[in-house]
């Protein structure tokens, strides 16, 4: 191309200084993270002196952040489990038999990928103020499954129906049920289309703070991102301790991300052009 | 789809079927009952709630559309609903732009391949990871007037003249957040046009180069076309993810839209009405916020219905 002789430095700049500014204020986060709330005050840029872990001590005495910690890791871990079984039920259903309504179905859990369901928070309290699920995890857990349902039956029956029926025939002549058929014939040979909806539902049940905003005021019950909440509200003049909190809350998905960028990135595209 | 070949075993897995055949039925129950109960149960209760008087959370009386009316019709309700949708266009316009308008240039950067691409991928994405609590505490943090790191750089650079109180004035708050909210989005943006790049035939660039075309006439009439339904996509997600804003409103800058409701975002004001704080005190006005969750509701349901419209033609197309 006629353009690329000159053009090439250009992009390189223009690239890295995008992606430098994308990473510069976590690499800020994490660094201030080791500093005194003095020593950020009086040398915000500057690397800190020494690597002391004061702040994060400080951290696990001001908040219960354990406690946070494993209210997400359960909260979190439970959703995508529902998720993936009930989704891979659902997501069979449609994709391999041919009942009058099964578009129906489809477009029903298709149609609740786009609905604003922030709109319905009011009915939702008194919802889970009837079923006695404020200040408990399972109502995090249930609006978790019920807002990953619509995108994963759609990523799972579109990868249904790419999948060749033979196996599953042969299973059938053979006797197995339905169930047998698609815990022991079909899912294994689903694992990406699983692996997919387990990435995009884990990041999303484990970053949100919206529901638990609404229906967690306990503080042992918090997720860690409401326990950001309560420690900014609190501690809000311990720069230390806060840049110390937030980088405590993004490091597990960090580290996840690392271990599996590609399958990171690659999921969670597939999930919005599928 | 199906294999003619074998039509006499499709016969008998018939058969076999036949007794098990209701068993099945129950295969889309669990997910049929968490979804509607949890979503589409809500939102059909918030409609009806919006013809209600209400009392906290006690329902009232029927008052037919008075909840709309004065949605509409009567201050402080009505000023405040068109100064919050104006917020939600500039979100969006601004989003758009920012956003995404950098992230196809990037994407088509990467595209070209330049060295370092996984890099650049990796560092754009990064910033999605993240809670976006944290995200709007991070940036919170630094675009504090006094110790935060932008107004330090700023004076680094000797650009003292532009230091500001970024989120306490009214005229540079809602445009901070915007930007936070497209350095949180924009590695997300790259990828959906990435991969709409990479699914355009390599053999169009070469003819195109047989016929004398060059770099911009190049994208002009063969990236830009076949990328109309990236572009749909990522238009349609900015376009409902900017009129649902709250978190990072939310996490920046509180409920109440401060500084002088410069940040008041529509989702910001329905969560004032729906849960206190609306008129100064904790009164909560159930009935309002409910009218203007449908309001909302219609609103981005319109251009969820061409999302969809478009999904299923190129379905078909496929």
């Amino acid at each position: 191309m006629n353009h690329t002789i000159w053009t090439r430095p250009f992009y390189y700049v223009f690239a890295f200084l995008i992606a430098s500014i994308s990473i510069y204020p976590i690499l800020l986060m994490v660094l201030s993270s080791f500093k005194t709330s003095a020593e950020i005050f009086t040398s915000p840029l500057s690397l800190p002196k020494t690597f002391n872990l004061d702040t994060y001590r400080n951290l696990l005495e001001m908040i219960p952040f354990t406690t946070y910690f494993m209210n997400s890791v359960f909260v979190s871990v439970v959703s995508v489990l529902l998720i993936l079984i009930t989704s891979s039920l659902a997501a069979f259903y449609i994709a391999r038999f041919t009942f009058v309504w099964n578009n129906i179905i489809f477009f029903f859990f298709l149609m609740g990928m786009m609905l604003p369901i922030k709109l319905g928070i009011v009915p939702l309290f008194i919802l889970m103020k009837d079923l006695n699920l404020l200040n408990s995890l399972w109502s995090l857990i249930f609006m978790y499954v019920a807002t990953g349902i619509p995108l994963s039956i759609l990523i799972l029956t579109g990868f249904f129906r790419t999948m060749p029926r033979e196996l599953e025939e042969a299973a059938r002549i053979d006797g197995a049920g339905n169930l047998r058929i698609l815990w022991n014939v079909v899912l294994p040979l689903m694992r990406p289309a699983l692996g997919t909806v387990m990435i995009i539902q884990f990041i999303q049940s484990w970053n949100d703070f919206f529901f638990p905003l609404i229906f967690i005021t306990d503080d042992l019950k918090k997720t860690i991102p409401v326990g950001m909440l309560s420690l900014f509200g609190e501690y809000s003049a311990d720069w230390g301790a806060l840049f110390a909190g937030l980088t405590l809350a993004s490091l597990p998905m960090i580290v996840l991300f690392f271990i599996a960028s590609k399958q990171f990135m690659e999921g969670l595209t597939q999930g919005a052009i599928k | 789809m199906k294999p003619a070949t074998n039509s006499n075993s499709v016969v008998k897995i018939k058969k076999e079927r036949n007794w098990k055949r209701w068993t099945i039925h129950l295969f889309p129950i669990p997910a049929l009952l968490i979804y509607g109960l949890f979503i589409v149960y809500p939102l059909f209760a918030a409609l009806t709630y919006s013809f209600f008087d209400w009392k906290g959370i006690v329902r009232g009386e029927f008052v037919g559309l008075k909840n709309f009316k004065d949605l509409f019709t009567l201050e402080p309700f009505s000023g405040l609903f068109w100064n919050a949708f104006g917020h939600n266009i500039l979100y969006f316009v601004l989003q758009m732009v920012f956003q995404n308008g950098l992230a196809f240039i990037l994407a088509y950067i990467i595209y070209k391949k330049v060295k370092g691409s996984e890099f650049l991928k990796i560092a754009y994405f990064l910033p999605r990871l993240l809670s976006v609590i944290v995200v709007g505490f991070l940036w919170k943090l630094i675009l504090n007037p006094n110790y935060g790191a932008l107004n330090v750089i700023l004076e680094k650079l000797g650009l003292e003249q532009f230091q500001k109180a970024w989120l306490g004035d009214p005229d540079t708050a809602l445009i901070s957040i915007i930007l936070v909210n497209c350095w949180y989005g924009i590695g997300f943006g790259v990828l959906i046009f990435l991969a709409g790049l990479q699914s355009i035939p390599k053999e169009l660039f070469e003819a195109g180069k047989l016929d004398g075309a060059d770099g911009l006439s190049m994208i002009r009439k063969i990236v830009l076309p076949l990328m109309v339904p990236s572009f749909m996509i990522m238009t349609v997600l900015t376009f409902i993810q900017s009129f649902e804003a709250f978190e990072l409103v939310y996490a920046m800058q509180g409920s109440q839209g401060e500084p002088y409701h410069s940040t008041d975002t529509l989702a910001i004001y329905f969560y004032r009405l729906a849960f206190g704080g609306s008129a100064g005190g904790s009164t909560t006005a159930v009935g309002l916020g409910s009218a203007l969750a449908v309001v909302l509701f219609l609103f981005i349901s319109f251009f969820t219905a061409l999302y969809l419209r478009y999904m299923q033609k190129k379905q078909v197309d496929m």
